[in-house]
Parts: C-alpha cells; structure tokens; sequence
C-alpha cells in the first residue's frame, strides 16, 4: 500500500467507526476540495452510499458557481442535502460586505452561528428534493450528535492539535487544553447527552496528498480551482468578499498536483487568500472554539 | 526545489521527553534547518520576541496557541511536517508536562519511532523514564535518545556518557534498545542535521542521519488474517442487495473463496466477493485496507467478531483477562468497577476482579494489595467482560491484543492481554453469594409450589421487531392469568422508567439494564411467580448474564423471527416464524410451558 492507500484505509475507518457510534450523524461540506474528497473517501466508505445528510452553512456570499455546482452534485450523487443560514442577520444586512460587521464578525454571524444552531436544529433547515430541484423546509430539527468535518492538520496551527474524534460541549465549544486521549484506533464515541463530536476524517492528509487523491480517483472538483485564462486559480474556497485566488498557470488537477511538488507555494500559507485569517493574531484559532469548522 | 515525479514514503516520529528538556526547541530547528518553514515564520517570531523583550526561542514556532505561549508549555501533540532528502517526516510534538500524559500518549501511538529528549543538565528525570515506559507499551519500535543542551555542560565527554549508561541501563530493565544516543544542543543545531564540530568525541552520526536509517513500520502480513468486523451493511437503495462485512484488516490476507470463522462467535462461511467502490475488481485483500466482503451463507454475525481463515490458527477467546495497563483517568481504577473495554472493533461491560500489582511508571517500584490504579500508573489487573472477547498473544499480535477502557464518558487507559484465565463468571459466583446473603420468611418453594400450582421461570422474548415483542409477551401473561396462574409480563421499558432510571442512557446501560433484569428474575421466581420479559435483540452473552443471575430459576428463551434479515444467534427454547401472528405464539409458547412442566395442569 501506498501513501494514499493508507490515507484512504485511514479515513474510510473513520468514517465507518462514526456511522457504527453516532445514530444522529452529519457531514459538513463547503463544496470546497477537502470536504468533497471527504464525501467521496463517504462513497468508498459505504460502498457507493452515502448514508447520512450532508449539511452546507451558506452564507449567501458563496462564490455563485459553488452553489450551482453543489445542487448539481447532490443530484448526481442522490445526495441528502441540507443547508442552514443566519435568516436574520441577511435580512438586517448585518454583514461585512453590507459594511455594518467586520470579517471576523460575519464570519461568526454568517458561519459559526448558523452551524450552531443549524446542527441543533433551533434553526429551519432546508432540504433539496431530489426530483424537482427545490428546497423545502425539513420537517427533522434533531439534533447532530457526530459531525463529520474536513479539517486537515496541516492547514494551520490550532488544526493541527485537533482530535480524530473531538468533543464540543454544549455550547460548540473545543476545550483545547484538555482533550481525550486516542491511540490505537480507538477514538472517544461516547458522549454526555446535549455534547456532540466532530469526527475528522481528512487529519492526517496533506494539500497535496488531497489533490494526488483527486487525480488518482478522477474525483469532480469545481473549475474555480483552476487557471481559466487570467493566470489565477483560487487555492482555498469561501465567501466572495474575504478570498483572493493565487497566481497559478494550473489549468488541470494534473497541473496542480505538479505545482504542488514543485514547491511553487510551499511557503505560502494555503488559506493566504482567505481575508479572515488575517485579522488580529490567533483568529481562526478564536472562531475554532467558538464552534467555527 | 526539484519537482518530485511521484509520493514519497513518510514516517512519522513523536518526541517526548520531561518537561523543559527542549523537545520544541528541537521540533523547531530541525523545520527551520530543512527548510520547512513558511517565508516570513521565523523573522514573525523573531519581531514578536523583540516586540515583547522575550529571549527569541525555536519552540515559539510550535506554539501555534495561546493557551501555550501563556504557560511556557506545550499542551497537546502538535504536528509538524519536514522532509529530508530520504523521507517526508510528519513529527509529533508530544507535551512533557505529567497532566498532559494523555496527549503524549496520543501523540506517541501514530508513531512510528520515537526521540526521547534528556537535558545533559538535569540528567534523567521522572518523565524521562515514565515516558520510555509507555513507549515501549505502545509498542513504539524504533527510539533515539538525544542528550540536549549539551552546550549548558560545556560540551563535556563525560556528562554525556554519563546520561547515556544511566538511560540505557533503565531501558535495558523494561526490554527496549535504543537505536543510537546523540550529543545535540538544538538552540545551537549542534548534531541535528549537520554533524557539529564542537563534539569531535562524538563518533556517531546527526539525528536526522538516525531517523533517515529508521525503516517505515512493515505490516504485519505474514501473520494470520484477521479482519474485526467494524460494521455489516446492507444499503437497499438502488437495489442494491449485497450484504456487505466492513472492517480494516489488521493482519494477514484472504482471498475469495477461502472458508473463514468469525470469533469468538464460532459462525463459519466463505468468501464469496471482495466489494469495493471505483475500485477494479479483487480477488484478495491484505493487512491495512479498508474492505468489505461478501459471504456465500446467510450468517448472523456482530459488529466486533473477528473474520479468520478456517486453515489459520484461531485467536483466543475468553472472559477473564490478566493485563497490562496504564491508566489516564480522573478518578482511579478501582476493584470491582465497571468500565467499557474496546478491543479491536468489539467492546464490552468489564470488571476489574483484582489489581495484581501497581507499578510505578517513573520509577518502576511495584507496590502490591492496593486495590486502585491512580491517574498515570501502570499496573497489572484481572478483568472481566460481559461478552468473551477474541485476541492474540503471540509475539506482534499487539493489533489484537490492545485495548482501551472508557471510564463513564471517557476514554481513560490502554492496556494489552497477558494471559487468558478461567474460571466462574463473576455473575455465576454472585448469583450465589447473593442467595447466601438473603434473609427469608418461613415460606419455601415447595410451599408456593403447591399454592399457586406452577414451577417459577423466565419466559425471555426476544427478537428485532420490539413492538411485536410487547404483543406476543403481554398476551402470554393475559393468558396465563386468565387461567389462575400467577404471572407477571414486564417490557424493557417498564424497567427503565423506574428501576434503572440511574442508569437510563449513556455508555453501557444496556448492559446494566440486562444485569438488572437478571437479578429481578431472581427475586420473581423466589417469590414463586412466572416473569415474562420481552427483550429486543438479546445476545448470547446477554441471555448467559441472565441465566445466571435468574438461577435457581430457568430461562426459557423465545426467538421472534422479525423476517427481513437473518436470524439471530441467540440459543433458544422456541422459534416463531415471521408470520406468526400473536394469538399462534401465545399458543406455542403456552405449548412450551406445557411441555417444560411448568404448569402442570395447564391448557391456553
């Protein structure tokens, strides 16, 4: 077995181990590159299947084409799809590109609060019908008690101290300073009732691993990650307002698995683009805690 | 940088060491000597020290948090990645802190070697020696020892050799070599990457020269297949009819067609497909793939049996273990207490029967006729589990034979099977203490025999369609009743609404709720009445708790077929089919009665 041979037994163990332990369980998907090759490794998982909703916080600000290609997908894949969203804060325009919030701000507004309250289901979820194309509002409010996320250790710092199996309290809160302890592939799948687990299956793989895998299992992935003329690609997916793609000449996956070894951007922070991160020291680590993916 | 044409292999390393024994400082140059380093990172670094008057340190690049550049520490195993010119290392930084042990521990177990840090100063330390100790535990394979701030003695000979006799003579005593023992200062890069000329006494090699020699952990494929199912599948969407045993495969290879038994069950079957998703099609499957696999009999089989090959040597199988442990939890372990144990994919109710003797991990004193294992010891247990579990001894069987205890929601110790023990059950031998300990009226059994003309038993149905079960119980009692006998039905709810209310949810409540119903029947049939119970999905290691704990009354089990999926492997009295509708089970169960003697002059 190979590198990604291992990685993938690794995460399709994950994921089996989450389906066996969690009866109410969930997968977050940005549409982005992590979370689809997540939702594939699901499809190898379970042989085809994928057996759980997957959830999507949008916060309406999503770069239009990711959205025209995640219902395109779900439909492909008879996917149950859900999403969630802060109805209020939109219709009071208390964002940051309504210019009332700061990033940080939207970013709790628009992501961590609808993810919050959208996994508990205090908040409407709203379903895609398969057949006709529409949502509707799901009738189901229980609450997620295993949340499958696409956090990668290699991303950024507080990541890479995270859990395969990692509880959150009550209040999505992750008590970093003290976390279960996980050996021997055995993770922590009990929990005290009104807690829930993020599961993360994706930990140990590198951005580059990630795109050697699509490659490899000819996994679809959105065109935005590509040079399409301009000389520029994006590298990490968001919001519109906060991401800036990153001079590339990489036109296929094939092309971006190459700059990858090359080495091109291996200084570069991969979430360099992502406007948020930027803001005061540590702030992805402060959104993690509060609940943030 | 050269454009790499295809994956490099990867290792990774954790590094432990007692606390301020400079493993970050280590983890930090080493990233900044390979290169490693996004652009900028170092000089960030560099500016905030100045910025805040601190003395500029390599271990500040680690400390991504702020939890930890508050306390000087580092709190979990943070994760790195640095390649050299052999291999990508992915290197986990392990907390040296005694109150951060479980992270170390978690850190340590992805590894595949380890670099254990002593500072040349302060010599060997208790974490030095408590960290070997769970190194080798953990089953660690390959270790370097780094003699650090070598630069704080002067560079001396002597302090080194002296360091390094004492460590090797400790890590002789728990069975552990170590690969090579290195003279470094990381502030300095003294023998990390590049050898230092500082220490021309030193005729070794640099650390990363130590690890680059280090081979990937090899799998251990010439072992006999095991493959612990972790789930059984089947997904009707799309018509899609396989039915699919998922799992990992620890050790060995099996191919279609080979004859395989699951253990401890004892159900058999054969290959029959290896099923996979964008996958070509297979004929064989070896140690570390994520599988499924199709069989050619319909068999009932659990998450948690363990798939074999009929022409390998089983693994063994039993209820009472002698183990090796340490423990990480809040509250100790304590004798008699119940915990959750995991082994591979199957987990169980275990009780701690005896603490043999606790060992001290720091220094390897062992203390015996304690009867409790504290936070951050290693000792020596007899445990007991509910259900028999399945493991290997056998020099490198550590796949099968690790297993973790959670603790009330936690995951709280890790420890590995010694010895297989037999022996009573510990239910069979309390079952008989309690009726010892009973205080009784002057009614006996024969007396209550004669008044209400009935033997007392257990009439336990089971099956997987729950509400059917209440129907077909609750018209046995009706029955019963009706013709003058002394009955009672009770569902699982009823107990749970009251009597286990303590234990209504949460981890292993459905074995506490089986213990329970064991030890009611008990007290029912002492008082000489006919108990109906309806369980959904009973167990043959659940019906052997009730059993014996019901004693000196017997069980008489009744299968409902619920007629979708395969059978159940429970051993009962009386199957009914799918389609048998409530009024015809009354009947044959009464029949049963009947026929058991229980009733003598009985006709429902």
């Amino acid at each position: 077995m190979d590198r990604l041979d291992r990685l993938e037994a690794q995460s399709v163990h994950i994921l089996r181990e989450a389906y066996r332990e969690f009866k109410d369980l969930a997968m977050l998907w940005s549409i982005g590159k992590d979370s689809t090759v997540m939702l594939w490794l699901a499809r190898k998982a379970f042989f085809g299947h994928v057996p759980f909703p997957l959830v999507h916080i949008d916060t309406a600000f999503k770069i239009p084409e990711m959205i025209a290609w995640r219902d395109r997908l779900a439909r492909e894949w008879r996917l149950t799809l859900i999403y969630g969203r802060n109805v209020e804060a939109l219709a009071r325009k208390e964002t940051f590109p309504d210019g009332r919030l700061d990033r940080i701000a939207c970013c709790k507004a628009l992501k961590t609060e609808p993810l919050r309250r959208t996994l508990s289901g205090e908040w409407p979820r709203w379903r895609l019908d398969l057949e006709s194309g529409e949502w509707r509002e799901d009738p189901d409010r229980r609450a997620f008690t295993g949340v499958i996320v696409g956090a990668r250790a290699d991303e950024e710092g507080s990541r890479s101290k995270e859990r395969y199996f990692s509880p959150r309290t009550k209040d999505n809160d992750w008590d970093v300073g003290d976390q279960p302890p996980e050996f021997w592939n055995q993770y922590k799948t009990d929990f005290a009732p009104g807690t829930h687990v993020r599961i993360h299956p994706l930990l140990d793989w590198t951005e580059l691993n990630l795109w050697e895998y699509v490659e490899r299992e000819s996994i679809p992935v959105i065109p935005l990650y590509f040079d399409r003329g301009d000389g520029r690609r994006y590298r990490s997916l968001g919001c519109w307002p906060c991401t800036q793609p990153v001079e590339s000449t990489a036109r296929s996956v094939a092309e971006v698995v190459v700059e990858l070894r090359s080495g091109r951007l291996s200084r570069v922070a991969e979430r360099a683009g992502r406007a948020q991160d930027k803001d005061g020291g540590g702030t992805l680590e402060d959104l993690r805690r509060d609940g943030y993916m | 940088m050269a454009i790499e044409a295809t994956a490099r292999e990867q290792m990774n390393v954790v590094i432990v060491g007692h606390v301020d024994h400079g493993k970050s400082t280590v983890v930090g140059r080493l990233l900044a000597d390979t290169g490693a380093l996004p652009d900028g990172r170092l000089q960030q670094v560099r500016d905030l020290c100045a910025r805040t008057a601190r003395p500029f340190e390599y271990a500040f690049l680690l400390d991504a948090l702020k939890d930890e550049q508050a306390q000087g520490i580092t709190i979990d195993a943070a994760r790195c990645f640095f390649k050299s010119a052999t291999r990508d290392y992915i290197i986990i930084d392990a907390p040296g802190h005694v109150e951060f042990l479980k992270n170390m521990v978690s850190g340590a177990s992805r590894a595949e070697a380890a670099l254990l840090v002593i500072d040349a100063k302060e010599g060997v330390r208790e974490n030095s020696r408590r960290h070997g100790f769970l190194l080798s535990m953990l089953g660690i394979p390959q270790l370097v020892v780094l003699v650090n701030k070598m630069d704080l003695v002067g560079y001396a000979q002597d302090a080194f050799e002296r360091i390094r006799d004492e460590y090797a003579a400790f890590l002789r005593g728990i069975g552990v070599r170590a690969t090579a023992f290195v003279p470094v200062s990381a502030f300095h890069g003294d023998n990390l990457v590049e050898r230092s000329p500082g220490m021309p006494w030193y005729d070794g090699v640099s650390v990363l020269q130590v690890i680059d020699g280090f081979t990937p952990a090899a799998p251990p494929a010439e072992r006999p297949f095991r493959l612990p199912v972790q789930d059984v599948y089947k997904f009707t969407e799309d018509g899609d009819d396989r039915r699919i045993f998922a799992g990992t495969v620890v050790a060995g290879r099996a191919s279609v067609g080979d004859e395989v038994v699951f253990h401890p069950s004892g159900k058999r079957s054969r290959i029959s497909s290896i099923e996979g998703f964008n996958t070509p099609e297979r004929s064989a499957v070896g140690v570390g793939e994520a599988t499924g696999l199709t069989l050619s009999t319909q068999v009932y089989v659990r998450p948690g049996d363990v798939m074999c090959r009929a022409d390998q040597p089983p693994p063994e199988v039993a209820t009472r273990i002698r183990a090796s442990i340490f423990w990480l939890g809040r509250r100790p372990l304590a004798t008699g207490g119940r915990y959750k144990l995991k082994i591979c994919t199957a987990s169980t109710s275990a009780y701690v029967r005896e603490v043999v003797r606790v060992m001290d991990a720091s220094d390897l004193s062992s203390g015996v006729g304690r009867r409790h294992v504290d936070r951050h010891e290693v000792a020596e247990v007899v445990l007991e589990t509910v259900r028999p579990i399945a493991f290997d001894r056998t020099a490198g069987g550590a796949e099968t034979s690790r297993f973790v205890l959670v603790d009330g929601y936690d995951l709280a110790g890790g420890g590995i099977v010694t010895e297989a023990l037999a022996g009573a059950s510990l239910f069979e031998q309390r079952a008989g203490e309690r009726r010892a300990a009973f205080t009784r009226g002057s009614v006996t059994p024969e007396e209550r025999h004669e008044r209400y003309r009935q033997r007392p038993r257990l009439v336990l149905v089971t099956g997987g369609d729950a509400a059917r079960l209440q129907q077909v119980g609750a018209r046995v009692e009706r029955r019963l009743f009706d013709a003058g006998r002394y009955a009672y039905f009770l569902g699982l709810h009823s107990l749970e609404a009251g009597l286990d209310a303590d234990v209504a949810s949460g981890p292993l409540s459905r074995d506490e709720h089986v213990r329970r119903l064991g030890e009611l029947a008990g007290l029912f049939a002492d008082a000489g009445c006919i108990l109906v119970a309806a369980v959904p999905g009973l167990d043959p290691a659940e019906l052997r708790v009730i059993r014996a704990l019901a004693a000196p009354s017997e069980v008489l089990a009744v299968g409902l077929s619920a007629g979708s999926d395969v059978a159940s492997d429970v051993p009962v009295a009386l199957s009914l089919p799918a389609d048998a509708d409530v009024e015809a089970c009354a009947d044959r169960i009464g029949a049963l009665l009947a026929e058991h003697a229980v009733v003598l002059d009985f006709q429902i």
